[in-house]
């Protein structure tokens, strides 16, 4: 009974995402929710603003400079979090030493 | 360009289904980096080379090392 | 490990691994690719380089300390630039107007401050896959 359910759960939502999926806006169209003016700017005026010739990068590091500070932070919160969880201390070879 | 987006689709359906069902850990870290070395083939076919760089070195690179790293602390195999 | 084909192409392959990192890094701007993605690479050749020669080698390049330096330099480096665009032009991060060199677009001095910025993301990218490795492998020793 379990398993009858979940299949045919497991098929309906398998219709839905692909019905979902052709129904999607396709790569640079322009109906697409993600195209809006900030988009149109960006290609128009983004050369001209920060003399860059890579877009990306000036989206990356210029228009959206602050948002690169937090994904740099955020690598270097994972590294602090990773050290204080892992790393061997003096205390440990001690405690190791006394056992 | 249609069939080489189909057949590298079908092979990242392949790989993902593969480390499902695997129980070897390490070949499921190596399917894993099969996965993002073809992915990072697709960013390409997609015209984004930026992403297809950083897929290249993060995903097929050091993400299987630290799973490698990982593995060889505990066990290889599932249970 | 005591392979000598391992250790042999491992030293031939990791300069130009390295210097096609580093210049991903400083064409970030011109070209795709940028701080993460270059970061990454340099990063990879070092934790190749531990994994070859061993630990005890590979902290003699790449010690504890160095990667305390660069994971709070690349942080400090990228703040003081912004700093700089809120002391000069009132706003936090700002490229073109707060006095950044604008140069010729599309050459490697171009786009103000972005080229700063990456140097400064790529130092922080490297030395935190290698750190990551080192605490990993570390673990328990």
């Amino acid at each position: 009974m379990r398993k009858i359910l979940s299949n045919t759960l497991f098929i309906v939502l398998f219709v839905v995402l692909v019905y979902a999926v052709f129904q999607m806006p396709t790569g640079a169209n322009i109906n697409a929710p993600a195209y809006n003016d900030i988009a149109r700017h960006y290609l128009e005026n983004g050369a001209s603003e920060t003399n860059a010739a890579n877009i990306i990068a000036a989206i990356l590091a210029d228009y959206r400079g602050f948002d690169t500070l937090g994904e740099t932070i955020v690598l270097f919160t994972s590294v602090v979090a990773v050290g204080s969880v892992l790393r061997s201390t003096k205390h440990d070879k001690e405690v190791r030493d006394h056992e | 360009m249609v069939i080489l987006n189909i057949v590298i689709v079908v092979f990242l359906i392949v790989c993902a289904l593969a480390i499902g069902r695997i129980k070897d850990l390490l070949g499921a870290v190596i399917l894993f980096s099969a996965y993002s070395l073809m992915m990072s083939v697709l960013w390409l076919v997609l015209k984004t080379p930026d992403v297809a760089i950083t897929e290249a070195a993060i995903g097929a690179g050091v993400t299987s090392i630290l799973f490698f790293a990982v593995i060889s602390k505990t066990k290889r195999y599932e249970k | 490990m005591n392979d000598i084909i391992v250790k042999n192409i491992t030293r031939i392959i990791i300069p130009f691994a390295q210097v096609y990192g580093i210049f991903i890094i400083l064409n970030g701007h011109v070209s795709p690719g940028g701080g993460f993605a270059g970061g990454a690479i340099i990063g990879t050749t070092l934790i190749l380089y531990t994994l070859v020669f061993g630990r005890e080698k590979g902290k003699k390049k790449f010690s504890h300390k160095a990667s305390e330096i660069a994971e709070s330099g690349g942080i400090i480096w990228f703040v003081t630039i912004g700093l700089v665009g809120l002391v000069v032009a009132d706003r936090f991060l700002t490229n073109i107007n707060a006095g950044f060199p604008e140069g010729i677009i599309g050459e490697i001095l171009s786009g103000g401050m972005i080229p700063l910025l990456m140097i400064g993301i790529g130092v922080k990218v490297a030395s935190t896959m290698i750190s990551l490795f080192n605490l990993l492998i570390d673990e328990g020793v």
